[in-house]
């Protein structure tokens, strides 16, 4: 584990190096925009609009750099064979690949949390004071947080055994199918075969369900998030992803560089 | 008996190839070759020969499709023997963004060294590749040859007992090739071992206890360098010079004139005929040397067999 630390540490490193946190001058500048606009058009609801704008700008800028980055963290490293002086380490290939992930995941949470801050301080420039409801802002990019975990991990383990293009195509897909896993679940076409039905069913518990993670309606409408739900979701991801990285290292362990 | 450092058993790997992978490749054939404890083993043999699939195969970067190696009495799939392990890899490249200290310390940290053994350790293999005035800068700014200093330095940070080094001369200026040259006879004094695989074949015969010819994936042959191009000798050569205006005679009819002097090759029964000769004629004797064969010639020759066989292969089976 301390090993994983070494790569994990470098990992952010990197990232911080090669500029990745410089989304949050795009999204500061978002929430600035935002904030002029709201207090012009949106009497009343302030408070909706940009907590759903922050949400989403939240989601999709860590959805962007999960999905580019975390293929890239395995592949980058083989096709430029910086992997090659660290392999010859005493360094087993699991820790590599697990030191990868943790790397990306701080990386995410530090760009999470800034972009957190950076949404309440819109939020306060537009109604100070803050509530105690706003708290619940916190859980929903908490939840972000995980989803962009998971996304990772499956970037990762696609990143193993295909190109980087391909992977992204996997990613953004299991994406996708995460998002309808529940109306796949629920589907019930008027002359479906009861077997396709069923088979639809299989493959949505298998799919990671991401409508678990997504709670910008209900926060942005002031309501809370059930202790238990965020409980269900953390295990929920600590399993998924403890599933997908062993696969990854799987593949990993017997994958030849060039 | 000395110990071996490294044991390789009947490795082969293939590689897959062609439409659907079904075609297979093979890059190395059966290799089984042995390095002692403390001696220095050149890898030698043209592009494509299987030197560096052999190296990655130790450094468990590719995995074989049969046989077994060994580093140091243990499996290579062993990852503890990693800590005794140094290696360059052909070509290195490195994270960019880190400066050479940053680099270093990042790969001490794995041998578990504390921070202060790190910090001394850094400090000392800068020094040792000449790399102390551009320790701060980012390897993003390093030529070839710095990167290659670089990748030396991380190759014998923890002072591993077995150092492999493919292509360590590569990209390297006369004062740098130089300066690995005196790395590596500085590792054989502290009794280490040392593989490596080089193109430059002056560089082997200068360095090497012993040397392992690989051509097209087989290996053709071990030993000493001198062993390995034979210890008889292929001729005489006299270098000589004529004074006063040259008389003709047989001898001088054979030889190469260069400026004053004249080179002539003659077979080891003829020499004392030839001597004889040359001083009846007034020629005054620079040197006598026995002709060998270099390390190259050698080299050249097994390669252009192996050449001639595969083609012959290629015509029969048309």
């Amino acid at each position: 584990m301390k090993k994983a630390w070494i790569v994990a540490t470098n990992t952010f490193r990197e990232a911080v190096r090669d500029r990745v946190l410089y989304n949050l001058v795009f999204f500061a500048l978002l929430m600035m925009g935002a904030a002029i606009l709201v207090g012009q058009i949106s009497i009343g609801i302030e408070q909706t609009v940009i907590v759903s704008l922050g949400l989403a700008a939240i989601s999709v800028i860590g959805l962007f750099i999960a999905v580019f980055i975390g293929v890239g963290l395995v592949s980058k490293e083989m096709d430029k064979r910086t992997l090659y002086a660290l392999l010859a380490k005493p360094v087993k290939r699991w820790e590599f690949l697990l030191g990868k992930f943790a790397g990306l995941v701080m990386t995410l949470a530090v760009n999470t949390a800034a972009m957190a801050l950076g949404l309440y301080a819109t939020l306060w420039s537009v109604k100070h004071p803050l509530v105690r409801s706003d708290a619940y802002v916190f859980v929903a990019v908490y939840l972000i947080l995980l989803k962009l975990a998971l996304i990772v991990a499956l970037a990762m383990l696609f990143s193993c055994f295909t190109t980087p293009f391909l992977a992204i195509l996997f990613t953004g897909g299991m994406y996708v199918a995460g998002v309808f896993a529940y109306d796949l679940r629920t589907i019930q076409g008027i002359n479906m075969n009861p077997l396709t039905v069923r088979m639809l069913r299989g493959i949505s518990y298998l799919l990671p369900n991401f409508q678990n993670f997504n709670m910008t309606g209900a926060v942005a409408h002031e309501r809370g998030v059930p202790a238990s739900l965020v409980w269900h979701v953390t295990l929920y991801t600590a399993v998924y992803c403890a599933v997908v990285l062993t696969g990854a290292a799987l593949v990993f362990s017997r994958r030849n560089l060039k | 008996m000395p110990s071996l450092a490294i044991e390789i058993e009947n490795l082969s790997k293939e590689y897959p190839h062609g439409f659907l992978n079904l075609k297979k490749k093979m890059s190395l054939e059966n290799l089984n070759m042995q390095v002692e404890s403390g001696e220095v083993f050149g890898f030698l043999g043209p592009n494509g020969a299987g030197k560096s699939t052999t190296i990655k195969l130790l450094m468990r970067l590719i995995f074989p499709t049969s046989g077994t190696a060994r580093i140091l009495g243990k499996p290579i799939d062993d990852v503890s023997v990693h800590e005794d392990i140094g290696y360059l890899p052909e070509q290195p490249y490195f994270y960019d963004y880190l400066t050479a200290v940053e680099l270093l310390d990042y790969f001490a940290r794995f041998h578990g060294l504390t921070a202060n053994d790190r910090r001394e350790r850094v400090q000392k293999m800068l020094r040792k590749v000449g790399l102390e005035t551009a320790k701060k800068m980012q390897l993003r700014k390093y030529s070839k040859g710095m990167l290659q200093r670089v990748g030396m330095a991380q190759a014998i940070l923890h002072e591993p007992e077995v150092v492999v080094l493919d292509e360590p001369m590569s990209g390297l200026d006369p004062l740098g090739r130089r300066e690995v040259r005196d790395i590596i006879l500085e590792l054989k004094r502290e009794g280490k071992t040392v593989l490596f695989s080089t193109h430059i074949l002056s560089d082997a015969e200068m360095l090497c206890d012993r040397v392992g010819v690989i051509v097209g994936g087989k290996l053709r042959g071990v030993g000493t360098p001198g062993e390995m191009v034979g210890i008889q000798t292929q001729g005489m050569e006299i270098l000589f010079e004529v004074e006063g205006p040259a008389k003709r005679f047989p001898l001088l009819e054979r030889a190469t004139q260069t400026g004053e002097r004249y080179r002539v090759e003659v077979r080891e029964a003829e020499l004392y005929g030839a001597l004889d000769e040359l001083k009846g004629a007034g020629a005054r004797i620079l040197s006598v040397a026995q002709i060998k064969q270099t390390l190259e010639e050698f080299f050249m020759n097994l390669v252009e067999t192996d050449r001639a066989q595969a083609s012959a292969v290629e015509v029969s089976g048309k």
